[in-house]
């Protein structure tokens, strides 16, 4: 279950901002996740429950965005929809697909009291 | 205690150790940057809520860690790999025979990576290879900072081929860059050949695929011709060899693929 790790994560880069802006406390924390990123998004909720305790983001909410899959034919460069890593090209029906969205994982913003 | 992140619970700091040596208590580090717990209580009664733009990868600090460690090896000549796979398909007998058969011609030293126990790295020191064993207690992969460390303990020549056994694990490891020159994962005909297309993320981020145990295909229905499509479905890059560990069969295919990876110019 790597979703821990990433959730430690996710909360140092969350305090060490803060910290430095001499905040004392985090209301929301805004996360894009993408669908593709090899994330699970219930562990990763799990994981940021039990990861934000006794810190300044425990009372924070979490606004958890999801950025849809997308990607571009290398062969016709059509780009489609995909919910997997080895989606076919509607067009062209060659499966060789470049991942152009949806590997995102980032911390996008906070806010701090 | 660390508050800003829980992260001195038990079981979460890694131990590297050498065989022989005893675990011993860790210094407290956060991927190799520190912070400081300046925090300071307001009271003086009204808000100061503002919006901070962060837009950090999340990944960025293991990818970044990462780089350096590349950095490292190419300045060493080190041809690093990052050996994944599920538990059971051979990575350790692998490495046991690789170290074996071409010890004398290369130079190899080896990073094991489990959860817990020895065994492993006790296994390569009997084949004769330098070894730390990375033990990451609760953890389910390695990540660049451990690797950075034990290639620090382990004290890599230049020129060598540095094996990096990850946890046996065809999920997590996959979304950690160590610092490889290349990755390759390590599946057995005793697993479904479907494998590729239930852990994709892995076959994608390789680029070699051994398939090992092949001696035991005339008792098995593993469908050799299936399983490389499937990865190369997902991967169209991918190489592959297939060999038997345990008769020898395929690996001078393998220590052929060594040698020209290490040595370009020699190929």
């Amino acid at each position: 279950m790597h979703e821990f790790s990433i959730a430690v994560d996710i909360v140092d880069i969350a305090t060490s901002t803060a910290s430095k802006e001499s905040a004392t406390v985090v209301k929301e924390i805004e996360i894009e996740i993408g669908q593709l990123s090899g994330v699970v998004m219930e562990a990763l909720e799990f994981s940021l429950e039990a990861a934000v305790k006794g810190t300044i983001l425990e009372n924070a909410r979490r606004n958890l965005i999801i950025v849809a899959g997308k990607a571009r034919c290398t062969q016709c460069l059509t780009e489609y929809d995909t919910d997997s890593l080895f989606k076919s090209c509607p067009e062209c029906g060659t499966c060789a697909p470049d991942v152009i969205q949806g590997r995102e994982l980032r911390v996008k913003s906070i806010i701090v009291e | 205690m660390c508050d800003s992140c829980g992260c001195s619970q038990p079981g979460k700091e890694p131990i590297i150790l050498k065989p022989g040596e005893e675990s011993h208590h860790h210094t407290h580090t956060h991927d190799g940057v520190e912070h400081t717990h300046d925090f300071h209580d307001h009271d003086h009664g009204h808000s100061h809520e503002r919006k901070l733009d962060i837009e950090q990868d999340v990944l960025g600090r293991n990818n970044l860690l990462a780089e350096r460690n590349r950095g490292y090896f190419e300045a060493k000549d080190v041809l690093a790999l990052n050996l994944v796979s599920s538990p059971g398909s051979g990575k350790t007998s692998l490495l046991e025979r690789t170290i074996k058969d071409q010890g004398k011609k290369l130079s190899f030293f080896i990073i094991e990576g489990d959860q817990q126990t020895m065994n492993d790295a006790n296994r390569i020191k009997e084949a004769g290879a330098p070894v730390v064993q990375v033990n990451t207690g609760e953890g389910c992969h390695l990540d660049a900072d451990m690797v950075n460390k034990a290639v620090k303990k382990l004290e890599v020549e230049d020129g060598s081929i540095l094996m990096i056994e990850n946890v046996g694990n065809l999920v997590c490891p996959a979304m950690f860059d160590l610092g490889e020159s290349s990755r390759v994962v390590i599946m057995s005909v005793t697993e479904g050949e479907d494998k590729p297309l239930k852990y994709p993320y892995m076959f994608k981020s390789s680029d070699l695929c051994i398939i090992n145990k092949t001696d035991l295909l005339p008792y098995l229905d593993f469908d050799l011709k299936q399983a490389r499509n499937y990865a190369q479905q997902v991967n169209p890059e991918l190489e592959f060899i297939e060999l038997s560990v345990k008769t020898g069969e395929g690996m001078d295919i393998w220590y052929d693929w060594l040698g020209k990876t290490a040595n370009p110019s020699q190929a």
